[in-house]
């Protein structure tokens, strides 16, 4: 390793940091005698870039030289920019060093596609094949998969990535002929049931046989562009929840559209990437994967889109104020749940205490319920009573907008707080 | 008021509690030994800490509690926090004298604070997964200074271990002045007798190994093509990244 790489590194990184789907998680994995590293199920964020995302993996692509024009990327071919392709073994050894330093949880790759999708997606695999087999490296492997690649290619990288995923990038097929014409949803979906299949498969070789071969064991992700195409939250997240429907699907990540193209009037023009919209969409999505939401309880034809002021669960209970005031002593846990100002943490700590004593206001908000918001929605015996009917659902999102948002802070809460309770 | 004085060590207070059930006193405060006496104590007991007697009471309380509530009271042991020790005795005692296990009753205050506290423990103890950095030293050892506020080093020794098992390394408290090296074999506990040069949370260029530095650089240079400027949040970034850990963070140095 030398200086030289310095500056393909920093090339290879500014055209990789858009896509958002890396996660370390999902798989676990212990060391093997003699091997470097292990993998943990929840994933570790090992850094975070000042703009307040999670660095968990070096998150890099072999070469951001492409043959594809897709409008929304930087790395498109008719883009005059600084071109850069690592070496296979420049790549590994710069993964195996960063982990061994504990900058990081293994290796996000992808690449712009050179020549075809095949030739591509054949020196990814081997830059993890030789990761895996000559350098025993047992940290995360995350690969993106080239769309349009063979299944025996998809095959291949899912014996030693942990997670493959391919990207939708927009929702809508029209919309993604209008903006990548080279590409279309085949090319996407076709590589996504290579994974699906080979996952099954091997859980049912699993099954007859401990030892054969894991493939793509933390399943695969995918991610869509928000805010560059006119698609609406109820058709994003209506792809989401069909893709969700699929048992490999793990994650479906959101990529406010950032303007990296500014001059191709094919998209529009935006001051700032929709961040609230982003953010309101990542909450959607955790309402279906830990809330036990439906997607059409989130948005439908009347609410095609998410509330920027406030978020879809509060959003939820005030369109259906007949659910409350809900009785945190003797409801189920999928209705504590859906209190506002309640969170997953704090609704089993109700479920698990209540076999004790009544639980009391002063206890909730022990156990950390928001009763700000809370308040309006539930009874708990001594509460004096104020429930959303009393209030009414306009004044309590009135009350619960206000003051909340002082001017100065505004920008900060925009983004990827996902804690909503 | 009754006050024991003990040697500030968790056998010290299991063997603390071993003593008041054999006495029938509980104390109203814990005090070091050589702590001052308050003006309005009635009666003073001195424990001697044994191994066996604490051993004794841990036995018990394995007995009655899960091994999830037994690490968190080492947890809150280790948190190092004014009044835990006391905490715990509450718990201890509570538990001890309820037939059922208390240990989900959250409601109850000594419950919820135990909880809390280890929680703050554990969070802290990620942080050190996620936020440790190594720098290769010219012999070939892994070194990395950390100062956390809560002592929770030695909950992170069993995920470096498997971790990074083909190298060698050393993970040092420079806050507590004790660390533990990794020799490819075992984890032993260690002092450095020149910890005073790591304070700045760097290894001195002369100790570096050759690619040290050239790794340090192409790190930081990733760190920063990473950001997105359009997206930039100074203070989503510190609260994600507490400043205080900064120090000992190749990339934030
Ligand atoms: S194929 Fe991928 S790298 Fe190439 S222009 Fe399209 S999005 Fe960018």
């Amino acid at each position: 390793m030398n200086e030289a790489i310095l500056e393909k590194l920093k090339v290879l990184a500014e055209s990789a940091k858009y896509d958002v789907s890396c996660a370390s998680s999902g798989t676990t994995r212990k060391n093997i005698p003699g091997g470097i590293g292990n993998a943990q199920g929840w994933g570790i964020c090992h850094s975070f870039t000042e703009d307040g995302r999670c660095v968990s993996l070096l998150k890099i692509m072999l070469t951001n030289n492409c043959i594809y024009d897709c409008a929304y990327c930087i790395n498109r071919r008719s883009n005059d920019l600084q071109r850069a392709t690592f070496s296979v073994s420049e790549l590994v050894e710069l993964t195996i060093e960063f982990y061994r330093r504990n900058y990081i949880e293994g290796l996000f790759l992808s690449s712009g596609v050179v020549r075809n999708p095949d030739y591509t997606m054949e020196r990814l695999v081997r830059a993890i094949k030789d990761l895996r087999t000559v350098h025993r490296f047992n940290g995360y492997i995350h690969m993106k998969s080239i769309p349009g690649a063979s299944e025996q290619l998809v095959h291949e990288a899912g014996l030693y990535a942990d997670r493959l995923s391919v990207n939708i990038e927009i929702p809508t097929e029209q919309n993604l002929k209008l903006l990548a014409p080279e590409k279309d949803h085949a090319s996407v979906y076709k590589p996504m049931s290579f994974i699906q299949q080979g996952m099954l498969e091997s859980k049912e070789d699993r099954r007859k046989f401990r030892s054969a071969p894991r493939f793509a064991p933390a399943g695969q992700s995918t991610q869509m562009i928000v805010g560059a195409t006119s698609e609406n939250d109820k058709q994003i997240l209506q792809t989401s929840a069909a893709l969700y429907q699929r048992p490999s699907m793990k994650r479906v990540y959101y990529s406010g559209f950032i303007p990296v193209n500014s001059y191709d009037n094919r998209l529009p023009a935006l001051k700032q990437p929709p961040l609230v919209r982003e953010n309101r969409l990542y909450q959607a999505d955790w309402l279906m994967r830990f809330y036990e939401f439906k997607v059409d309880e989130i948005v439908d034809d009347r609410y095609p889109d998410l509330d920027l002021e406030i978020d879809p669960k509060l959003s939820w209970a005030l369109r259906h104020p007949e659910v409350f005031p809900v009785d945190v002593n003797k409801a189920d846990y999928s209705l504590i749940l859906r209190i506002p100002g309640i969170g997953v943490k704090s609704a089993k700590l109700i479920v698990m205490s209540r076999r004790y004593t009544k639980i009391t206001g002063s206890a909730l908000k022990k156990m950390g319920v928001v009763m700000k918001k809370a308040q309006y929605f539930i009874t708990c015996n001594e509460l004096p009573v104020h429930t959303v009917h009393e209030a009414s659902p306009e004044y309590v999102r009135k009350v619960l907008t206000e003051k909340k948002f002082p001017k100065s802070k505004q920008t900060d809460q925009q983004q990827l707080s996902l804690i909503f309770e | 008021m009754i006050v024991f004085r003990y040697d500030k060590t968790y056998e010290g207070l299991l063997t603390a509690i071993f003593d008041a059930y054999f006495r029938k006193t509980f104390p109203d405060k814990l005090l070091g030994t050589d702590d001052i006496e308050p003006m309005f104590a009635e009666e003073s007991f001195t424990v001697i800490t044994q191994s066996d007697k604490a051993a004794r009471v841990w036995k018990s309380l394995e007995k009655k509690l899960s091994a999830n509530a037994c690490n968190m009271l080492t947890y809150v042991w280790l948190s190092e926090e004014d009044g835990s020790d006391e905490l715990l005795f509450q718990y201890i005692r509570k538990t001890v004298d309820s037939k059922r296990t208390i240990e989900t009753n959250f409601a109850d205050e000594v419950v919820l604070k135990v909880h809390k506290l280890a929680m703050k423990v554990s969070k802290e103890r990620l942080r050190m997964i996620q936020f440790v950095r190594f720098q290769k030293a010219a012999d070939d050892v892994f070194f990395a200074p950390v100062s956390p506020d809560h002592n929770c080093l030695p909950l992170v020794i069993d995920h470096f271990k498997d971790r990074f098992a083909d190298q060698k390394w050393i993970l040092y408290d420079t806050k507590r002045d004790y660390g533990f090296y990794y020799d490819l074999k075992t984890v032993t506990e260690m002092t450095l007798e020149t910890s005073a040069r790591f304070s700045e949370g760097k290894l001195d260029e002369a100790l570096m190994a050759e690619d040290e530095k050239l790794f340090q650089q192409l790190w930081k240079t990733y760190f920063k093509s990473m950001a997105i400027k359009e997206r930039i949040n100074p203070k989503l970034h510190r609260q994600l990244m507490p400043k205080r850990y900064w120090k000992y963070m190749t990339e934030k140095q």
